[in-house]
């Protein structure tokens, strides 16, 4: 079976300096894969070299096809959607607005449609609803991050990425947040996690790697890289005085 | 050295020796007249929009201020063409004063769309004043003359206005090399970093708009005289959009494209006013047609002019004099005594607490490393520290003296340095000129000794620190590359450079080892020890933990904000709230 | 001062604003959207003026030629640009869209213009043929400038209004023009004559204004204009092409300029170069305003057409000087309030 996402020897340099070297990763269709690693390891350079937001090196296949000439916008209409380390919301507009905006992809498909797409979020995230007029500028960390998975998720898309959804929330929210990538399994959609919060995102996906200065330096089965004990030392470091 | 100084005799004599070849048709002279007060005009704006980054579409006016100054003195009042010089020079300084402390304070688009305004309005104010003789102005302007003869000759007039062009090339030049001239190109890309180390930026923004005021009013005054009439039209908005056009095509940044986008646009327009009716066959404003789609190719094509495509544009290699006497050294306080303590700092943006109840005091002597994971107000916490953002709430108290409430310059002035998570190097300059940047605070030469090069003993020290530090730190080879051509580690060591350039107490260090190799962080590690060694106070924050717990004393861990740990590595490393801070728990 | 006087300038002075809030709307809109300062929105009112006032006199306006030339000019840049990526429909509706339109406006202005159909319809293919160039300007001039600065953007913005001035004068020649009004009735309210002309303007001048308002709260691609207005990069992610937004939203400047210019030249001779003024009025309203709210741009607009009827009757000559001048009282409150802004980009 092919797989949704397929990268081979992908390398992103920022302003001169690489970096992400060589990173090649596979996520199969329904699948949830994270990266994990610690801060300025290259995670999120590496997503939005996903996504188009990023020049990139090397093959990034999604669906089997090869995405090199296609721009962000391609990439959404193809089936990706990404939700940013700094959500990236419509911030004067309203909570409804945003997400209606989600299915921008779909919008040939009327109002109606959309409004049914609305629905199944709003099942999701029933705190959305609550505050649905309001503007998104007004709503807490927890809300945001939520609103940004809503918005991604109304364009139904093949692949769905996220950055860092733990970064800044408390940890009663991040367990909402997790709790809600385990629910998403059951649509089918694929779901590629880049997470500092090793732990949670090591017990939600089927698979992980690890990214340390631009490199895949592990990978497995997650519930093994669980279990690693090397992972504590490259958060922490060694500190051999 | 020997270039620049040499230079303008050559030039001198060409512009006195040129016009009187015998083979030169006198129509190019007359162009050349032309061409050589638009270059003065244009070496304005170099200063202005290439350096300053500020666009002008009304430096025509300031021509206005200068030819109309000397017309109504000269006419009405009788005075020597030679002594309105002066006159017409300070007062376009004054009203360029003026409008730039109105207008000066704008952000870049509003200030550009603001230049126009004060043009369309100046342009009806001359056209319409009985004093500037409305839309007919005024003529019969006398002549320059000389001992007697008067410069009417178009061959004589070309020598004057090369001369001018050579003066003002000469002065420019010397005020970008010096301390004044480094604050103004330091506006470009790097404005916050030069505020940081003591460079009052909006008195370099005043200074850019005045100096570029001031030539155009030169040029003015020779318009006037070439001429012997004025008239409102070549000083409204369409003759100010073509020096910009100018200043653009030749290349903003560099002072040869003044001379190059004025020949190129002067030449090309009579060739145009020429050609076209010619092609065409009614009457029009062909070449205004041609114009507009030439500048929008020119930005398509090349956005930073032609010049760097003809001459290969590297910064001059700076002669050091090493045997320049030390900058005067401030004392360090003695290890172990509180350098800077922070109690109860807040910082919350909206409904977000990006720093919530801080405080840690550092001590003469010590490295301490800030750490924490990704958004835990870190960046912010600097930030606060330097005056670049102010706390909610809570005091920062260094050396006994509160700084909240201190601008960034005040606050370098007291003695502490910092470098930045994302690199600020002004692109345009070498890497040591980068770094005497740091040191602005220990020279005092203002704009006109830098003009008038009484500067130069002043200068000798702050390059020999420069050098002295670039040494320190191991990049003493890369002193005249150009800033971003070094890869992103080591332009992170020459912000540490530019840093020690300030005599700092307290070193605030964001990231400085992101980007660097195995082996140079190792070096970057060693600077730091010695600089501790010498007494220097650091806090640096790092995500590279192996360098972290080797190289510090202490640790202050940060997450949401608070201030979750505190204490030596080894304990940090060991604390059950810092592991899971970094790890996350389980969901 | 003669109460009937001030009436007087008082609606002529609504009458300006109306126009000028209409410019200052249309500004604002693609600022916020494309981040170009729209400088020449001005020669669109004078080819709005100027194409219905030849349609009017029952001749073929020049304007249809630029017209095709930058349909022409358009298609070749968007092939080069998406030369790798282009899907046969997305060709159809690129080929159709630079050169259907322009032909089908050639031909339809073949066909009516000398007939002299009537005001409505000469308004209507005046807009037509106006209209277009400015999406086109945006795919020649601005796109491939794309990732260049706000100021990089406005010097091209200078440069565009440049050759369109020089072209209206090649085009249009320098005898300025006036032409039928849509009504040549007037409404008497006591001691004031109010003329037809002047409600048609003040009328559809609300009218687009509700149009817009609705375009922008109801229409899906009306808020994703507004999107990509707010985040350039957010309305990336769900898939509202910057590129579709920018070519939508110089469409509405170049609607909204071309129909003021057909709503003034009943009422006031224009010249090729007329527009230039009236448009940078129009900015000083839309930089009073803020240059991101609609309502304060609209507001300023007011103000500056009042204060200019005002000082045309007190010191007509100074006119132009007191509205320019205006506006340094408030960039001056602006930059006290705001404090330093630097130039990092």
């Amino acid at each position: 079976m092919t797989p949704v996402l397929e990268l081979q020897n992908v390398s992103v340099a920022y302003g001169g300096i690489p970096a992400v070297t060589g990173v090649s990763l596979r996520v199969a269709a329904g699948s949830i894969v994270t990266v994990i690693g610690p801060n300025g390891a290259g995670k999120s350079t590496l997503l939005n070299a996903v996504m188009g937001v990023l020049p990139a090196q090397g093959s990034i296949r999604f669906n089997g096809r090869d995405l090199r000439d296609a721009g962000v916008e391609a990439r959404v209409q193809a089936g990706m959607s990404l939700v940013p380390e700094l959500r990236e919301l419509f911030a004067s507009m309203s909570v409804e607005d945003n997400l209606r905006l989600g299915a921008f992809r779909h919008r040939a498909e009327g109002r109606a449609a959309a409004t049914r797409g609305l629905d199944a979020i709003f099942a999701l995230f029933p705190r959305l609803q609550e505050r649905r007029r309001q503007k998104a500028a007004t709503l807490s960390g927890g809300e945001r991050q939520m609103l940004a998975m809503g918005r991604a998720l109304m364009a139904r898309p093949a692949l769905l990425m996220l950055d860092e959804p733990s970064l800044g929330l408390a940890p009663l929210i991040v367990r909402d947040i997790f709790h809600t990538i385990t629910e998403l399994r059951r649509t089918g959609v694929a779901i590629l996690l880049i997470e500092q919060n090793a732990r949670a995102a090591l017990q939600v996906s089927d698979h992980g790697y690890v990214l340390e200065t631009g490199r895949v330096t592990l990978q497995g089965p997650s519930s093994d890289l669980a279990a690693d004990k090397r992972i504590v030392e490259l958060y922490l470091g060694h500190g051999t005085q | 050295m020997m270039r620049r100084t040499l230079w303008p005799l050559p030039a001198l004599l060409l512009c006195i020796g040129l016009p009187w070849l015998p083979w030169l048709p006198p129509f190019w002279v007359t162009l050349g007249n032309y061409i050589g007060i638009s270059t003065i005009v244009a070496i304005g704006l170099v200063v202005l929009t290439g350096m300053g980054g500020i666009t002008s579409f009304g430096q025509a006016s300031f021509l206005g201020f200068g030819a109309y100054t000397t017309a109504i003195l000269t006419v009405q009042a009788g005075l020597s063409p030679w002594l309105t010089l002066p006159l017409a020079l300070a007062v376009s300084a004054v009203a360029a004063l003026a409008i730039g402390a109105i207008t000066l304070r704008l952000s870049g688009h509003y200030l550009a769309v603001g230049t126009i305004a004060w043009s369309v309005s100046l342009y009806y104010t001359f056209a319409n004043l009985d004093l500037f003789g409305r839309n007919d102005g005024i003529s019969a302007i006398p002549p320059l003359s000389l001992g007697g003869l008067q410069l009417i000759d178009g061959r004589l007039y070309f020598s004057v206005i090369w001369i001018g062009v050579v003066l003002a090339a000469l002065a420019t030049a010397n005020l970008l090399d010096s301390r004044a001239g480094r604050a103004i190109r330091s506006l470009r890309g790097g404005a916050r970093a030069a505020a940081s180390f003591g460079v009052d930026t909006p008195r370099a923004r005043t200074l850019a708009f005045v100096h570029a005021a001031m030539l155009a009013a030169f040029a003015g005054w020779l318009y006037a005289h070439m001429q012997r009439s004025v008239n409102p039209t070549p000083f409204g908005l369409n003759a100010g959009i073509e020096y910009l056009l100018m200043a653009v095509l030749g290349g903003a940044a560099h002072l040869p494209g003044a001379l190059l986008g004025a020949g190129l646009v002067t030449i090309v327009n009579d060739v145009l006013q020429d050609l076209l009716p010619k092609i065409i066959g009614t009457q029009g404003n062909f070449e205004t047609i041609v114009f507009g789609v030439i500048l929008v190719l020119a930005l398509q094509t090349w956005p930073e002019g032609i010049w760097p495509h003809i001459a290969r544009v590297r910064p001059r290699p700076h002669l050091v004099r090493p045997d320049a006497p030390e900058l005067p050294a401030r004392s360090l306080p003695p290890r172990g005594e509180p350098v800077l303590s922070v109690r109860g700092l807040h910082r919350r943006f909206g409904g977000l607490v990006a720093v919530n109840d801080l405080s840690f005091t550092l001590f003469a002597g010590e490295i301490v490393g800030l750490i924490g994971p990704n958004g835990a107000g870190k960046t912010t916490t600097f930030n606060l520290l330097t005056g670049v953002d102010r706390p909610s709430a809570g005091e920062i108290e260094f050396l006994g003296r509160p700084l909240v409430g201190l601008t960034p310059p005040a606050i370098a002035r007291l003695g502490i340095a910092r470098s930045f998570q994302h690199v600020k190097l002004v692109p345009s300059m070498s890497v040591i000129e980068n770094v005497v940047i740091g040191a602005h605070l220990r020279g005092h030469a203002g704009a006109l000794r830098g003009v008038l090069r009484l500067d130069r003993a002043e200068e000798a020290q702050l390059y020999a620190e420069a050098a002295r530090q670039l040494a320190h730190v191991g990049l003493a080879a890369f002193a005249d590359r150009p800033a971003t051509s070094l890869a992103l580690g080591q332009q992170r060591v020459v912000e540490i450079a530019r840093a020690l350039c300030l005599d700092p107490v307290l070193l605030l260090l964001d990231e400085p080892a992101a980007g660097l190799r195995h082996t140079e962080k190792a070096e970057l590690a060693a600077l730091l020890r010695r600089l501790r060694g010498e007494g220097v106070t650091i806090m640096l924050v790092e995500h590279d933990m192996e360098f972290v717990m080797n190289l510090t004393d202490r640790l202050v861990v940060m997450d949401f904000g608070t201030r979750l740990a505190e204490g030596p590595p080894a304990a940090v490393r060991r604390d059950p709230a810092v592991i899971e801070a970094y790890l996350g728990s389980v969901a | 001062m003669d109460p009937t006087i001030t009436l007087i300038l008082l609606q002529d002075g609504i009458v300006n604003g109306a126009i000028y809030a209409l410019l200052a709307l249309s500004l604002v809109l693609v600022f916020a959207v494309t981040r170009v300062v729209f400088i020449p929105q001005g020669e669109f009112v004078a080819y709005g003026a100027l194409t219905y006032a030849a349609l009017d006199a029952g001749q073929m306006p020049g304007s249809v030629w630029l017209l095709c030339a930058l349909g022409a000019a358009a298609c070749g840049a968007s092939l080069w640009t998406q030369r790798r990526m282009l899907p046969p429909r997305a060709l159809a509706r690129l080929l159709a869209g630079t050169l259907g339109i322009p032909l089908a406006a050639l031909l339809l202005t073949r066909e009516l213009a000398p007939l002299r159909p009537g005001v409505l319809v000469q308004a209507l293919l005046a807009l037509l043929i106006v209209t277009p160039m400015a999406p086109y300007l945006y795919r020649v001039a601005f796109r491939p400038l794309a990732q260049a600065s706000v100021l990089v953007l406005l010097i091209a913005a200078v440069g565009v209004h440049l050759a369109m001035g020089g072209m209206g004068l090649v085009l249009f020649g320098p005898e300025g023009s006036r032409a039928a009004g849509f009504s040549d009735g007037s409404l008497d309210l006591g001691s004031l004559t109010v003329p037809g002309q002047s409600l048609w303007i003040v009328g559809l001048t609300l009218a687009l204004m509700l149009g817009l308002y609705g375009f922008f709260e109801f229409t899906l691609y009306g808020k994703a204009l507004r999107a990509t207005a707010v985040n350039r990069l957010g309305a990336r992610l769900v898939g509202i092409g910057t590129a579709q937004s920018g070519e939508i939203a110089f469409s509405l400047a170049g609607l909204i300029g071309a129909l003021s210019g057909i709503l003034i030249v009943p009422l006031t001779t224009v010249y090729y170069d007329t527009g230039f003024i009236i448009g940078l009025k129009g900015f000083t309203a839309a930089i009073i305003g803020g240059m991101a709210s609609y309502p304060g741009a609209a507001l300023a607009a007011l103000a500056v057409g009042v204060l200019e009827s005002f000082s045309s009757f007190w010191a007509s000559a100074f006119k132009e000087v007191i509205v320019f001048t205006a506006i340094i009282p408030v960039l001056l409150w602006r930059s006290l309030r705001g404090g330093v802004v630097e130039d990092e980009e």
